[in-house]
Formats: C-alpha cells, structure tokens, sequence
C-alpha cells in the first residue's frame, strides 16, 4: 500500500430501504492509503449504512464502491469473506466471545483464516502488549471494564494485520477518558499504515483530534474537511 | 432434547421405510414364487392308482392342447424335499406310520391363457385326486405388493419431510444459540465452508445415529419376528421357506440404505437451517 493513494471510493453512492427509506444518497467519497477518517453525524445520518456498504453486507441500490480499484459490489458471495480479510472491526458493543479469554478472543481471529499455532502463540502477547492488555490475557470479558474490553476488540481487528481498521461507534460506551486512550491506539494504529475509518456522533473526540472529518445529514455529506493531526500529537510534537 | 427429538424422528422413518421394504420384498418374492407356479398346474394323484394307470395318464396330459412338458413326482421324493424344507424340526416327521404325500404330477403350461382347459381336461381324468393352481391368488399378491407399496412410498416421503423439517430446527436452535460467534466469525473473513462446517457434521452426525439405531432394531425385531412366526406357523413357513427374505439376504443393502438416508436427512436439514439463518 502507498500513502496517498485512494483506497476505498464511494461514486455516487445511494442505499434505499423498500423503496422508501433513503439511508444515504449520492455519496461521492475518496479515502486515501493511511489515512484516519472520522464519518460524524447524528443518529439516523448514514454513518452505519456506510460502514455497512463498505464490509458488504449490504449493496447500494446505485453508484459503485471499490477497494484498490476492484468494485467491490461484483464480488461473488463465496469471495466475499476474502474480501473482509483485508479489514479488521471494532464494534460500539466490542463483541467479545464471553467464554474466551482475552488471549482466545484474540487469537480466535486468526485462527478463524490461518496459521498454526506457533504463529498465533508468537503473535498474540505483541498485539495484546501494543494496547497494553500483556497481564490481562487469562482473563475473561466480564472480568474487564469497558475500556479494557474495547483493547480487547482492538487488539483482535489489528492481530491479522489489515489494511483498514473500520470502527463503528468504538467509543459509544466508555467515558471521555477512556474514550482518549481508545483514540491514542487507533492513532498508534494509523501511523504504522494502516487506514483507520471511525464512524461516530462523539464531537468532542472528533474535535480534540484533527483528523478528517466527513460529515452526514440525513443520508448526505454536507461536510469533508481535511485536517491535521490530533491536538495531543501536535503537542508531543 | 432437540438433538434427541432429531434422531428419534430419523430412525422412525428408517424403521418405517425398513419394514415396509421388508413387507414389500417379501411380498413380491411370494408373488414370484407363485407365479413360478402359475404356469403349473399341480395334479394330486389317488393313493390307490397302480403304475399302469400313473404311465398312460402322464402320457395323456402331454397330448392335451396348451401343455408344454409333464414330470411326475413320487410321494417319497416329495416326503424327502419336505423333510430337508424342515431341517432341523424333520423330526416330527420320524414317527409317521406311512407317507401321507401323494404322487403328483406337475404340468408346464405353454401358456397361462389356456390354463382352463387344461384344468377342465385333467378333471375328467379317473385317479385325479385334486387339482391345485393359484392364479386368483396370484393375481391378488401382486395386487397387494403394489399397494404396500404405493402406500409405503407416500409415509416414507412424509416422515422424510418431518425428519428433514426437525433436524432443520434442532440445526437452527444451535445456529441461533451461537449467533454471536457466527457473526463474529464471518466479519473476520472466515469462508463460508469453515462457518457451516460445524453444523453440517452436526446434523451428520444426528443421521448417523439415527441410522445406527434403526439398523439394530429392524435386525433383531425382524429376527424376532420370524422366529416367533417359525415357531407358532411352522408348516405355513415351512411351505413358504424358499420365499421368505432373511435378514442376512438383505442387510448388507439395508445398511447401505439406512445410512445413506440417514446422513442425506441430517445433511439436508442442517443446509436448509443454514441457508435461512446464516444472512451476515
């Protein structure tokens, strides 16, 4: 992948409900290679449909969506999951398996597409150290707090190494400072490389953190701006 | 429960189709073996007819229009094949003062249709004791087989969709129990393959018990069965022996019946579950 290179395109992108409900409409939207992209808006603005469109599960009733170039739309149902490989979740509810530990709920991740064990064994304690969960891995979910649940689910999207991190609401639950530690990774996250989209209604983590920002209403963006840096970053720097 | 309820209903309809492949074999084997002798008619000679006598009749009926070959048979030959039909319970027949079996002959008809009068021709012979031939009954066996058959055909068919309908739900239930894992599993790019691989060796799994278990009964119940009936009927199993279907003549097929349904019930059910619960 190379910075700077559109990624993901949305070309007027529309999704209708029952011929009725319009979710989005003439989405026209380029995400670039590495970049960190905040999708605001209230409740009901489109933010899931998007995010929806994007992992396909569903289709929009017009316009294309690519990935590196391949729409997206075209690919065969048994392709799809090959698809989904290229991008890891992050869920508003973290989705943990409750009967898994953290380090099996990682681990679930890879072994759901690949690799032997000594692969999984050598690879689990680095991502759960990177989100800072190294002395938690025995524990299970209800033993976490949010904050921690949501590492977790970080840490499971990030462990197969995706382009794309996509994370729906990934703060929703958790409080303002929890919420900043879950923005620090996704950042540390976004300076190796990997393309980071989070969608959120959230404004004061949009607004301590000077990512771009695309904004919808009612199924419309009515805003796109471009900036730099969070605050906390440009303050180390 | 559900995982019960499952393989219950598959080894119901695996004793039901059993049993009426059994009554339908057994059936048709008879309705063969009687219609072997349809194109023979048997003639019971009198006891009191001297060698003279049996000779010129035997020459007779080869003269008759619509006979294709006569062979005579002595009481004794026949009180030996009697006595091998019975084999072990041929004791019985030690005490016997004299040979209760008349001599006979048999005659082949060139064709059945003249069966009549041919009948009417050795009715007029002196020395006939009796006449036996079994078209009626013939024709009423054969009637019966397709019947059971028509009959068995259609509850199989029904069973079979109640089965394939239950294992779908017990499929369903664990689906459904396991939503959250299954979801997970496909946003992180598991193939479909891995997602239904569990579920399909379920409802395998549920149709190969199932069929174990119908398997055992239909053996030992059938066995059973024919024993009792040897047993209470000897002389009618006897005369019936050449035509009756053994479990061993048949469970070789059986087994290869049952768990080929068996696994086609549990695989089909747990693809119809999938298909309509598994959306992400």
């Amino acid at each position: 992948m190379v910075r700077g290179v559109t990624v993901i395109e949305f070309c007027n992108v529309s999704k209708v409900y029952k011929k009725e409900f319009t979710a989005v409409k003439d989405i026209n939207l380029k995400i670039q290679d590495g970049e960190f992209l905040f999708i605001v808006g209230k409740s009901g603005a489109g933010k899931s449909t998007l995010i929806k469109l994007l992992l396909r599960e569903i289709n929009p009733s017009d316009g294309v969506i690519t990935y590196s170039g391949q729409n997206i739309t075209k690919i065969k149902k048994r392709n799809v999951a090959k698809y989904r490989r290229k991008m890891g979740f992050v869920f508003q509810d973290y989705r943990l398996l409750p009967k898994l530990t953290v380090y099996e709920n990682v681990a679930f991740a890879m072994e759901m597409i690949c690799c032997d064990s000594k692969t999984i064994r050598r690879e689990v304690p680095l991502v759960l150290s990177m989100v800072g969960l190294s002395d938690k891995a025995k524990y299970y979910p209800d033993e976490l707090s949010g904050g921690e649940q949501q590492r977790v689910a970080i840490a499971r999207a990030v462990i197969n190494k995706p382009e794309a991190i996509i994370a729906d609401e990934p703060t929703g639950n958790l409080d303002a400072e929890t919420s900043k530690e879950i923005i620090k990774i996704l950042t540390e996250i976004n300076k190796r490389g990997t393309t980071v989209i989070m969608a959120t209604h959230d404004m004061n983590i949009v607004n301590s953190c000077q990512k771009r920002i695309v904004e919808l209403k009612r199924g419309v963006i009515i805003r796109d701006i471009k900036t730099r840096g969070c605050i906390d970053e440009s303050k180390e720097n | 429960m559900m995982g019960l309820a499952s393989i219950s209903s598959v080894t119901a309809v695996l004793i039901i189709l059993g049993f009426v492949l059994i009554i339908v074999l057994n059936v048709n084997s008879l309705a063969f073996g009687a219609k072997e002798t349809f194109d023979e008619v048997v003639v019971y000679l009198l006891d009191d007819t001297d060698e003279k006598q049996i000779e010129e009749m035997g020459k007779a009926f080869k003269k008759i229009d619509g006979v294709m070959e006569v062979s005579f048979q002595t009481k004794d030959y026949a009180l030996e094949q009697l006595k091998k039909d019975l084999g072990d319970e041929a004791y019985i027949l030690e005490d016997l003062k004299r040979n209760p079996l008349p001599n006979t002959y048999i005659i082949q008809l060139e064709d059945v249709s003249k069966s009549e009068y041919v009948e009417e021709k050795i009715q007029s012979f002196e020395g006939v004791e009796g006449i036996r031939y079994y078209d009626e009954a013939v024709d009423k066996l054969i009637k019966i087989a397709d019947f059971i058959k028509k009959i068995g055909g259609w509850i199989i068919l029904i069973l079979l969709l109640i089965s394939v309908f239950i294992i779908s739900n017990t499929i369903k239930v664990t689906v459904l129990n396991r939503h959250k894992e299954i979801e997970l599993m496909q946003y992180v790019g598991a193939t479909n393959g891995y997602v239904r691989g569990p579920f399909m060796i379920e409802g395998i799994m549920l149709g190969f018990i199932g069929s174990l278990i119908a398997i055992l009964i239909i053996s030992f119940s059938y066995n059973y069965i024919l024993n009792y009936l040897s047993d209470r009927y000897m002389m009618m199993m006897v005369g019936m022996s050449g035509y009756i279907v053994g479990i061993d003549m048949i469970l070789k097929d059986l087994i290869i019946i049952f768990l080929t349904m068996g696994i086609g019930i549990g695989v089909l059910g747990s693809l119809i579950s999938l298909k309509k619960f598994l959306s992400v």
